[in-house]
């Protein structure tokens, strides 16, 4: 296939509170900067919150990826109110959940579990960009 | 009324995840709450304002805040006030790194050395906004230092 493609959007938390946004986020950068490059790119929730013209028309329309830290998913809620056609959920304290012995810690700068776990969160959402990818032909 | 705390500050960081700018927004905002001013300051969630955090909401309806913004759109400031009250203060980045010849800070996801003393700067505005809404003394802004170097 031919001519630009349109990257899917990656929207974390923005949390700045607890040691799961600070890794939902971290989650994000290994996806978007490491893992899949090519494919997504990352919004800035605050954008969205604020309604700001260029974040919405990045997302409408679109599949895009929210990576949450907690069960208010404030991501996958700025998405879906700023006309996202479909909202994959990645949530971090599921992913914990699987990881039993990682404890992470730090919101500025996450300890050596909570990387490990943004690493798990991400290689989450890249299968889902590869589902997304493929159900798009693009693969 | 909602039971509030008393005498605080509330801080909103943009927390901008695209920019390097945001990064900064968000270790400032963790100094001053961790170390500079633990007493006087709460970190309020952005995102919380469209998600229904009613918490987040009422506080600064009834408190002083301070957005903590990266750019000039303001997105902290601006969704404090659509959402719920004016702040009383507003802080963006690259109004500070211009004021103190800053540049290259470094990426969103790793902020370099000059990043990371922009974010110093932009604590210390907040501190001095966070002790003129509180009208605090000298003397008390004085321990609250002394607090900081223990």
């Amino acid at each position: 296939m031919s001519g630009t493609r349109r990257k899917i959007s990656v929207v974390p938390c923005s949390g700045i509170g607890k040691s799961l946004g600070a890794a939902a986020r971290e989650a994000a950068y290994v996806l978007a900067e490491d893992l899949r490059p090519d494919k997504t790119k990352i919004v800035a929730l605050s954008l969205l919150v604020q309604g700001d013209e260029d974040a919405r028309r990045e997302v409408a329309g679109g599949e895009a990826v929210a990576i949450d830290g907690c069960k208010l998913e404030c991501a996958a809620k700025g998405l879906a109110c700023s006309g996202a056609s479909i909202v994959h959920k990645v949530a971090v304290f599921d992913v914990v959940r699987r990881h039993r012995g990682l404890k992470p810690e730090g919101v500025c700068d996450l300890n050596e579990d909570g990387l490990r776990l943004a690493r798990a969160t991400a290689d989450q959402a890249a299968k889902i960009v590869d589902d997304v990818d493929a159900e798009d032909g693009r693969a | 009324m909602p039971n509030l705390p008393r005498k605080k500050v509330g801080l909103i960081a943009c927390s901008g995840e695209e920019l390097p700018e945001g990064t900064v927004t968000r270790r400032a905002v963790r100094k001053v709450l961790e170390t500079l001013r633990p007493d006087d300051t709460v970190t309020l969630c952005l995102p919380l304002f469209l998600a229904g955090g009613e918490g987040e909401r009422a506080f600064a309806r009834h408190y002083p805040t301070i957005a903590v913004d990266g750019c000039d759109k303001r997105c902290a400031a601006l969704a404090t006030e659509k959402y719920s009250a004016k702040p009383a203060a507003s802080i963006v980045v690259t109004q500070a790194a211009k004021e103190s010849g800053c540049r290259a800070i470094g990426t969103a996801r790793h902020l370099n050395g000059s990043g990371l003393r922009l974010a110093d700067a932009v604590a210390e505005k907040i501190v001095g906004e966070t002790d003129r809404l509180l009208k605090r003394k000298p003397s008390d802004a004085g321990r609250a230092a002394g607090r900081e170097k223990r």
